[in-house]
């Protein structure tokens, strides 16, 4: 693989060298003769060769394995599928098999021809752990066969893959070298080719969001044809159990994700309101050049920190001194623990924003205020705080669903007990709690189970992109009106 | 005195305040005092989360070691007697346990220490690593055998707990995996001068241990595996990064095609990190079947987190290049592609260093989506650079784990010894953050330009 990219960078070289000396030449030496920079022709070749090269190249690695996979599983024969236990875990031990028979061969354990060759009787499992390949179970005649058709495939692609993109390349770089003479508009086309490239870099972040809502509506519409909708979105139970007859109803992750979130925007909001505007009416140049920071360090921690003080310092302080004594229960995971120390995490968020919204309220309002005798706090209750209301509420918003979609601070924080209750120090359970516990491990894509996950990480992405749509909406809208 | 209009007003004073004032003084410094309370309580927030972690975290950089002096039999541990290490490589750490716990025994008669406890117990005073250790030292150098070593060896997760503080002779009682006794013998030797606690290096560069090995557990693989990951990221969301706002900022025409890429890019950013790790799940290991905790996937799946974050902040610092630079580019000559990227780039360099920064420091926190595409499977093995496999990329065979990661691991095991592990990997993360955001810090002071 990496010859292969290496070749292609050096070939890409050598056309960058040969194009510009042929224009140079072409122009008998005398660069100011030339349409374009020297440099130009030197690229316009190298991209030639490179660009359709590796293009083929990366659409080939990723199709490759898919077809070879199609047509290998279209061989076996059905009745030997039907014994086994799926498809997939057929293709998943000839794919192990024909990668063992590989490593063997590299680690030369046996010559290839020997690999060829090889038959049930020999005892293949024995013969590849002495090569240092474990395989899960014995090889039968079906999935040897098909094991070995897949090296043959696999070995036969990757040939051809090699003679494709380098004839590209070669062909490339001959057209480009060719066409190249003093009058060839070499700039225009290196821009042109340098603003497709451009161009295709930003439909990637297009890409990924098809990606993620295709993906997860695959999954989700699998799970549905498994599990009847209806149970999931009004289920008040959720009890998966490997045994099927699982009950998966969202209503308990939900009223744990909204709990906590809420009990996170209590500690947030007033914190983050009251420090901003502080910071923006009150404090000196000083006392904020210290105090904005500090407070901002707060967004630059990682969850997994958060989390990891929730679950050693505030779940068991909350259990001593709240839970335990007010006789709540006696659980260090709760909703109060995940929700204080979720409301730590957004307290830069809430308080940099409002920040921001409430520097943007004109100072001419707060001047008609003071000019009527109004003091600085009736100033700020009364005019600032009004006009920067929509933009706050934005901020709440957007704060609201960073909430909703945290995830290690409720992993670590909140427990893993899905309950509907209102007891703030009781363990609950959030959706994405439960979508790390059932996508971790050991996991078959086939169980509604597995595939529960998929369709609680489609609701959490509807819900924080409705939010997310919604609040700046708000907040672009209201930035509108002071501009 | 003059004759005045009886006023109806009441008397007022410019000196003494009336009743209303006063409140609304007060109002006024209330309103304020709370102001001031919620800078207090976000600063003071931070402080407890420091101190909690500092003070669970910063004991795991110390280790304690006994050292007595080992006789490494030739009989034990090279039977056959050729001094070649891929023969002696078959006495496995089993074969080691007895040599070791006959030599502890040894040296404490030597030393005249009384103890009525039997082998076995001697020998769970030291870490089930330390076989394995020794048996390493043998094997990296064969012409040890027959010799009589002076060697550290790593005493267990408790006994190292007892010199911290956080093993006790009340909770020894209660704790099966030690006795009082071996706490009050580890103490002797402690005062003779055989017990020593140290730095630990092995910390940052050991790999990690099985859950009842706390006190070998180490983030040095986890710190490679973050490392490639952050470099995948790195070269694969900085260019495209790059290359995208440069399109959406100077190329691109209004329509709805870009509208849409912008709308897309600013919910991207708000997506939470989770729905990267189902993305991650369902297209690279579902659907391309990469190999599940690759370092390359889990590059891929943080490079689209982190994307969003590269291409707001490269947008920023180009739009803060004033248009006057473009402008003369254009007017000597140069076409547009040559004035961005001979001028407008370079001058915006500075700011999408730090936005890269702040980028993939985001990127090396992040924990969640990394569980959902199998990293939290215990590995051992140092990542290789090249896979096995000569038909797959580079950085895709072996399985990975990162820094966070690893925290939420150590935080799953029982052992109450992980939790200082788990604290101490985070102060290792925290340094790292610290470190890339103080070069961004220093970046931007030092290059930033002001137009």
């Amino acid at each position: 693989m990496l010859w292969i990219l290496i070749t292609l960078l050096a070939l890409g070289a050598l056309g960058f060298v040969l194009g510009r000396q042929r224009a140079v030449a072409s122009a008998g030496g005398d660069t100011r003769v030339l349409h374009s920079l020297p440099v130009y022709y030197g690229t316009n070749v190298t991209l030639l060769t490179l660009v359709p090269a590796l293009l083929v190249l990366g659409v080939w690695l990723m199709a490759q394995p898919i077809v070879i996979d199609r047509m290998v599983s279209a061989q076996l024969p059905d009745s030997y599928v039907a014994e086994a236990a799926s498809r997939d875990l057929l293709m998943t031990e000839i794919r192990r098999l024909a990668d063992g028979i590989d490593t063997a061969v590299e680690r030369g354990a046996f010559n290839g021809l020997d690999a060829l060759n090889l038959s049930v009787g020999d005892d293949i499992r024995r013969q590849l752990a002495d090569a240092g390949v474990a395989l899960g179970a014995d090889v039968s005649p079906e999935v040897l066969q098909a094991a070995q058709s897949f090296r043959e495939m696999s070995g036969a692609g990757r040939t051809w893959m090699t003679v494709a993109v380098f004839a590209l390349a070669l062909a490339g770089l001959a057209y480009a070298y060719l066409r190249t003479t003093k009058d060839l508009r070499a700039r225009n086309r290196v821009e042109h080719m340098i603003l497709g490239v451009l161009m295709l870099a930003s439909t990637l972040a297009i890409l990924t969001t098809v990606g993620i809502v295709l993906s997860m509506l695959w999954d989700t519409r699998n799970f549905f044809q498994l599990y009847p909708w209806q149970d999931f979105f009004f289920g008040l139970e959720w009890r998966p159990s490997f045994e099927g007859n699982s009950e998966l109803g969202l209503i308990p992750l939900l009223w744990g994700t909204l709990y906590i979130s809420l009990i996170a925007l209590l500690v947030a909001v007033p914190i983050g309101l009251f420090a901003a505007i502080f910071m923006a009416e009150y404090a000196t140049r000083r006392v904020r050049s210290v105090a904005k920071p500090l407070i901002e360090v707060l967004a630059g921690i990682p969850t997994i920190v958060y989390g990891l003080f929730a679950l050693i310092t505030v779940g068991p302080m909350l259990r001593d001194y709240f839970a335990a004594p007010l006789g709540l229960g006696n659980s260090s995971s709760s909703v109060m623990t995940a929700g204080i120390v979720m409301g730590i995490m957004l307290i830069p968020f809430v308080s940099s924003l409002s920040d921001d919204i409430i520097n943007a309220v004109p100072q001419s309002l707060r001047d008609g205020s003071y000019g009527l005798g109004a003091t600085q706090s009736e100033t700020v209750k009364q005019v600032v705080l009004p006009a920067a209301l929509p933009g706050i509420v934005g901020a709440v918003l957007l704060a609201a669903s960073r909430a909703i979609g945290e995830t290690m601070i409720v992993v670590l924080g909140a427990g893993a007990a899905a309950r509907l209750d209102l007891n703030p120090f009781e363990a609950m359970t959030t959706v994405t709690v439960k979508i790390v516990g059932q996508l971790t491990g050991d996991t078959d894509f086939s169980s509604p189970e597995a595939l529960v996950a998929f369709a609680l990480g489609l609701t959490l992405f509807v819900i924080t992109l409705g939010l997310n749509i919604f609040a700046l909406y708000i907040v672009r809208k209201y930035r509108e009106q002071y501009e | 005195m003059t004759d005045m209009p009886i006023s109806t007003a009441p008397k007022r004073s410019l000196f003494a305040a009336d009743a209303r004032t006063v409140r609304r003084n007060r109002a006024e410094r209330r309103f304020r005092a709370y102001g001031m309370a919620a800078v207090g309580v976000g600063i003071l927030a931070l402080i407890v989360l420091l101190v909690s972690i500092l003070g669970n975290g910063l004991s795991s950089f110390r280790q304690t070691y006994v050292s007595f002096p080992i006789e490494l039999t030739a009989e034990r541990v090279d039977p056959d007697g050729n001094r070649d290490p891929g023969e002696m490589a078959r006495v496995t750490t089993f074969g080691y346990l007895p040599l070791l716990a006959a030599a502890f025994e040894a040296h404490l008669d030597a030393e005249g220490i009384e103890t009525d406890m039997g082998v076995r117990e001697l020998a769970a005073m030291l870490s089930e690593e330390a076989p394995a250790q020794i048996r390493g030292m043998v094997l990296a150098n064969p012409d040890l055998v027959g010799q009589t070593i002076d060697a550290q060896i790593l005493m267990g997760g408790r006994i190292d707990g007892f010199f911290k503080g956080r093993v006790t002779m009340e909770s020894a009682e209660r704790d099966s995996n030690v006795t009082p006794a071996q706490l009050e013998l580890a103490q002797i030797l402690a005062d003779r001068g055989a017990v020593e606690t140290r730095f630990n290096w092995d910390f940052i560069t050991a790999p990690d241990a099985s859950g009842s090995r706390p006190e070998a557990a180490g983030l040095g693989v986890a710190i490679i595996g973050s490392f490639y990951m952050m470099l995948v990221v790195l070269v694969l969301a900085l260019p495209i990064g790059v290359a995208a706002s440069i399109y959406l900022e100077e190329f691109a025409p209004k329509n709805r095609l870009t509208d849409l890429i912008e709308v897309n890019i600013s919910n991207l950013a708000a997506v939470p990190s989770i729905v990267f790790g189902i993305l991650g799940l369902a297209v690279f290991i579902n659907f391309m079947e990469f190999n599940q905790s690759s370092p390359l996937v889990g590059g891929l799946v943080l490079t689209l987190m982190t994307l969003p974050t590269i291409i707001i902040a490269t947008r920023a610092s180009l739009r803060a290049v004033p248009p006057s630079i473009r402008q003369a580019a254009l007017g000597l000559g140069a076409s547009k592609t040559q004035s961005i990227f001979h001028h407008v780039l370079p001058l915006a360099a500075p700011g999408i260093l730090t936005g890269t920064i702040i980028g993939l420091a985001q990127a090396l926190g992040e924990t969640a989506p990394l569980l959902l595409i199998g990293m939290v499977a215990f590995v051992r093995e140092y990542p290789d650079l090249m896979s096995v496999h000569s038909n797959s990329f580079p950085l895709m065979g072996d399985g990975a784990t990162a820094l966070p990661v690893q925290v939420y691991s150590w935080t799953q095991r029982s052992d109450p010894a992980f939790v200082e592990r788990a604290s101490g990997a985070i102060i290792v993360l925290l340094v790292f953050l610290l470190c890339m955001n103080l070069i961004a810090i220093l970046l931007r002071r030092r290059f930033e330009r002001r137009w």
